[in-house]
């Protein structure tokens, strides 16, 4: 078998930060495992993070958003920056499999050793990202990238996470994806640092501009706020090199007025949250042994034989016995 | 908690005869399993780079162009030297039973020809990924 499995946390961060891939796969896996070792391994990498810059990119299905990290990795490439991509796709509810395509879209990147490609499947969770999905950025941080991307799911409306996780977000539309009422519903509009309008050599690309601006002059933005809004064709290359130098320009205006900053930290506040609420969420149903009480109290409403539940009931019920768990471990 | 078993399903070399290759990944996902699709005409290279940067427990290769003897052990080298020797290099298409053995022998896993059920190679992987994880804990 692979050394990997044996390895130490130390050894393995040292073997990332050398730029080793397989480390770095392996350091990934066991972020989205949750395995034990990655906690350990984060306190000791965790002050080394930072330099790169972290992008979120997300919009509807079909919008384009792979073919668009293509292209701007390669554009990247050429300016001699080194790329890391992480690329969420759902996970299926009904069977917990997941078919992740995005590499398929990202041919050209396939063999270069500036790029580092990593698939994701959401497993359960909704948001758009995966649970570990801002681990795996860290990790390609610490792997040396110079810009990180995450791509998230095709979103809807108000899958909107990738705002949390990210120094700067795209929102990715194409013509005939809706209108101006389904951007106007709360989340997904509300999150773009910048608009990109692909797919503009379709019909309507006009249109949609016209009716983002619109979007925007209702929500009373003051001007020099404004999310700009840029028009490309991915599959052509075509408005790459101006969306490349906007993204640029949006991050060194925000690293100079301290919003980037403000922004990190509060991103890693809201992180930290998520991981006591994951912790919690565990506890109770795993550690406490608390899903068999669920399935006692409701034993029997299956087969129709059991009696009414209250579902509040039955709820504090559950989080009492907890509560009188956790306080008999803290007094022994 | 069990850890969703991930393969790379791709197609190396010139034939361009996908539908295999997609029912294949289509049945792996629905049994529950993470399938990274690497699309058509891929080179060895670029498989083995997929397979480390994913840190997946199997490839499966769909060749159908006759090149099996060239494709399947090449990519068994460039992993072994990636240092993914632990992945499951397994696969199907028209092959020879003298081939597979020939390929087996090189550290190939089962290959699967025409008539091979779905159920068969899902259980395969299943049983495989299982065996070398449990290897792997208790190293």
């Amino acid at each position: 078998m692979t050394a990997l499995d044996k390895t130490k946390e130390a050894e393995l961060v040292a073997r990332v930060k050398a730029g080793e891939e397989v480390a770095c796969a392996r350091m990934m896996t066991w972020a989205e495992r949750g395995d034990p070792r990655f906690a350990v391994a984060y306190d000791a990498f965790h002050a080394d993070l930072g330099r790169a810059r972290r992008l979120g990119i997300t919009g509807p299905p079909g919008a384009g958003k792979s073919t668009l990290v293509e292209r701007l990795a390669l554009h990247w490439r050429g300016l001699d920056r080194t790329v890391g991509i992480v690329a969420v796709d759902p996970t299926s509810p009904f069977t917990g499999g997941a078919l992740l395509g995005d590499r398929v879209r990202m041919g050209e990147l396939s063999l270069d050793k500036g790029v580092f490609i990593r698939s994701m499947a959401t497993r359960g969770v909704f948001g758009g990202l995966a649970r570990a999905t801002d681990d795996i950025a860290d990790v390609l941080d610490l792997n040396g990238r110079d810009m990180v991307v995450v791509e998230t799911v095709g979103v809807g409306q108000s899958e909107v996470d990738v705002a949390k996780s990210s120094d700067l977000t795209l929102v990715v539309l194409h013509p005939g994806g809706g209108d101006t009422i389904q951007a106007m519903k709360a989340g997904l509009m509300e999150v773009a640092d910048i608009y990109v309008v692909n797919k503009a050599d379709r019909p309507g690309v006009d249109r949609l501009v016209q009716q983002l601006t619109d979007i925007l002059d209702v929500r009373d933005i003051p001007l020099q706020d404004r999310p700009p809004i840029l028009t490309t064709v991915a599959t052509e290359g075509t408005g790459i090199v101006e969306l490349a130098g906007q993204i640029d320009a949006s991050l060194a205006e925000r690293e100079a007025d301290g919003r980037l900053a403000g922004r990190r930290g509060e991103n890693l506040r809201r992180r930290i949250r998520r991981i006591v609420d994951g912790r919690l969420r565990q506890d109770v149903w795993e550690l406490a042994g608390l899903s068999e009480r669920l399935d006692q109290g409701t034993a029997g409403l299956e087969s129709g034989t059991g009696a009414s539940v209250s579902a509040y009931g039955l709820a504090e019920e559950i989080l009492s016995d907890y509560r009188e768990r956790r306080h008999g471990e803290t007094q022994a | 908690m069990e850890q969703p078993i991930r393969v790379l399903i791709a197609k190396p070399g010139l034939d361009g005869h996908d539908r295999g290759a997609k029912v294949v990944a289509a049945a792996m996902r629905d049994a529950g399993m993470e399938v990274i699709y690497g699309g058509l005409h891929q080179t060895p290279e670029i498989i083995a780079e997929m397979a480390v940067q994913e840190d997946v427990d199997a490839v499966g290769l769909s060749i159908l162009s006759g090149a099996h003897m060239t494709l399947f052990p090449e990519v068994k080298k460039l992993l072994d030297a990636a240092g993914a020797d632990h992945v499951l290099l397994t696969g199907g298409g028209i092959i020879p039973p003298d081939d597979i053995d020939a390929l087996q022998a090189k550290g190939v896993g089962r290959l699967f020809g025409p008539g091979s059920t779905l159920v068969e190679l899902v259980e395969y992987v299943q049983a495989e990924v299982g065996r070398r994880r449990a290897a792997a804990g208790s190293a």
